[in-house]
């Protein structure tokens, strides 16, 4: 087992990443190409609104497994966590443009229904909360602000569950899907909180 | 009765352009001669809708007994059974019983409904249902004087309804009318659409249609019909009731609380469709009527 990850590991330190940026990419730009010659069926614009927002969902949840998966697996996968999470906002970005231009249309509508419908306020929380990240994903900032630089990216944990949330809210019945994506997220959250460490004598 | 109400979008919004001119030379000779000279004249003020294809029609159908996802119904419908098919209907009734498929459409007639369909999703189409009047086969049953509602039930058959086994509703499915609602002459039982029996993914072999009201209303594949006295529950409401009334009539100025219902969106405009204003009753007029003197805010 741990010769295999060990292998694993090697052969993903000699993976590039600027290319799985392309790659991670192209099912948002296979499913609008799909949505343009009907492949989505006779309802395209609902189609690809929600497989965008699945793919946020799911890229964020990826980013979030980094962490875990090394601490518990040694799984080293910390070099693609930058990628995860710009893919998972082009995603989230992509998902509200959606929305916004296609969708609604209705610049009216889009202050209303940001304001008064709780799982868009919920959504837009997550995308608000995922800009500065995204912001900041770059070498330069995260030199500049040092140690603030950790401490603003846990913002993270609480746009994936505010992403989760919005879908819980947003089925209409019950329906289990979102409850799998909200537990999934809940078991990577629980899987980071550390064994309480033997207080340190002052 | 059967033809109590005209269609506002013709056979022409439906019929292919060549085949409607000629069509429409036929019924001009008719009006020469008197005879069709309303029909004619309808037919020069139709709205310049048409309806949707029978892809789109066929191909996104929100029938949960087969799944969520809009494609589902189309994928996995077929399982069901439609035939021998029979339906109860019984509570307040002179003659209660198992009214076979066959026996109903002997004693019906079938006529073609062109119908504004507005699902509470805020998308419609324009379907060209073939059916009768609910009013009919009511009156086949004999509706006694104490009766106030209709409620139906679609079929609950686990082994054929994959959607079943997801507690998303209450299954079975139920729905609800007014007595008064049910007998307008603009509900109609469909069993058909562009003169071809109606598809599985659709109601299968009967359903309802009120096109006045949110696409749920609109149960499929009817087993019972029972006449009440007080309202029945209806499933979405019993799922939600804060977000699914019982009336559910279209009402752009009445938002679901999770969107607005200010505008909807045909089917059928691809990727970059607009959105059209959705109308009072979803253009149905006619039944304003049915709610003089009510809040429809509060009934909703
Ligand atoms: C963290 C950010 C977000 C995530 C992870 C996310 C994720 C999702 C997911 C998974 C779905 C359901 C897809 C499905 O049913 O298959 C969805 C639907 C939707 N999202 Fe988001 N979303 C986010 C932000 C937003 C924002 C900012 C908006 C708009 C302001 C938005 C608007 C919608 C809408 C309108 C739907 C479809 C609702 C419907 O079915 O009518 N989302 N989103």
């Amino acid at each position: 087992m741990t010769a295999l990850i060990d292998r694993f590991n090697g052969a993903a330190r000699r993976v590039p990443t600027w290319p799985l940026y392309i790659l991670c990419a192209i099912p948002g730009f296979w499913f609008f190409y799909l949505g343009l010659t009907g492949g989505l069926g006779v309802e395209p614009i609902k189609a690809l609104e929600h497989k965008l927002g699945e793919l946020a969902l799911q890229f964020l949840i990826a980013g979030l497994a980094v962490t875990p998966l090394r601490r518990h697996l040694g799984v080293n996968l910390l070099k693609f966590r930058r990628m995860l999470g710009l893919v998972a906002f082009f995603y989230v970005l992509t998902h509200l443009l959606v929305w916004l231009l296609l969708d609604v249309q209705i610049v009216s509508q889009i202050w209303a229904d940001i304001l008064k419908r709780p799982y868009i306020t919920v959504g837009m929380a997550g995308f608000v909360l995922l800009l500065p990240l995204a912001l900041t994903s770059n070498n330069w900032s995260v030199r500049k602000l040092g140690p603030k630089w950790r401490q603003l990216h846990k913002l993270a944990y609480v746009a994936v569950l505010l992403g989760a949330i919005h879908f819980v809210m947003l089925v209409k019945g019950f329906q289990i899907e979102p409850y799998l994506y909200l537990a999934a997220i809940l078991t990577l959250l629980a899987l980071r909180i550390r064994p309480a460490r033997r207080k340190v004598a002052i | 009765m059967a033809f109590r109400w005209t269609n506002d979008l013709t056979r022409a919004d439906v019929t292919p352009e060549r085949l409607f001119l000629n069509r429409r030379q036929i019924l001009g000779g008719l009006a020469a001669g008197g005879i069709a000279g309303g029909l004619g004249l309808r037919a020069e003020a139709q709205e310049a809708l048409e309806p949707n294809t029978w892809e789109e029609i066929t191909s996104y159908n929100n029938y949960y007994e087969f799944g969520t996802g809009k494609d589902d119904p189309a994928r996995y419908a077929d399982s069901l059974v439609t035939s021998p098919w029979s339906v109860t209907i019984d509570g307040l009734v002179d003659r209660p019983g198992d009214y076979g498929f066959a026996q109903i459409m002997e004693a019906m007639t079938v006529e073609e409904r062109i119908y504004r369909f507005r699902c509470v999703e805020a998308w419609s189409m324009v379907v060209p249902w073939n059916g009768f009047e609910l009013a009919d086969l009511l009156e086949m049953a004999g509706v006694q004087t104490g009766a106030r509602y209709v409620a139906f039930q679609t079929a609950n058959r686990p082994d054929q309804m994959p959607g079943l086994a997801r507690p998303v509703l209450d299954w079975p499915y139920v729905e609800g009318l007014r007595l008064d609602e049910a007998l307008h002459p603009l509900t109609l039982m469909a069993t058909g659409i562009y003169d071809r029996p109606i598809p599985n993914q659709n109601g299968a072999p009967l359903r309802l249609v009120v096109p006045w009201k949110y696409g749920f209303k609109s149960i499929k594949s009817i087993v019972r019909i029972t006449l009440t006295e007080d309202e029945p529950p209806t499933s979405w409401n019993k799922a939600n009731a804060r977000e699914y009334g019982f009336y559910s009539n279209v009402n752009p100025e009445v938002d679901h609380p999770r969107w607005s219902q200010a505008t909807e969106r045909r089917i059928g405009g691809g990727l970059f469709a607009r959105r059209q204003p959705t109308l009072m009753f979803n253009g149905y007029d006619e039944v304003a009527g049915l709610y003089e003197g009510m809040d429809l805010t509060e009934n909703f």
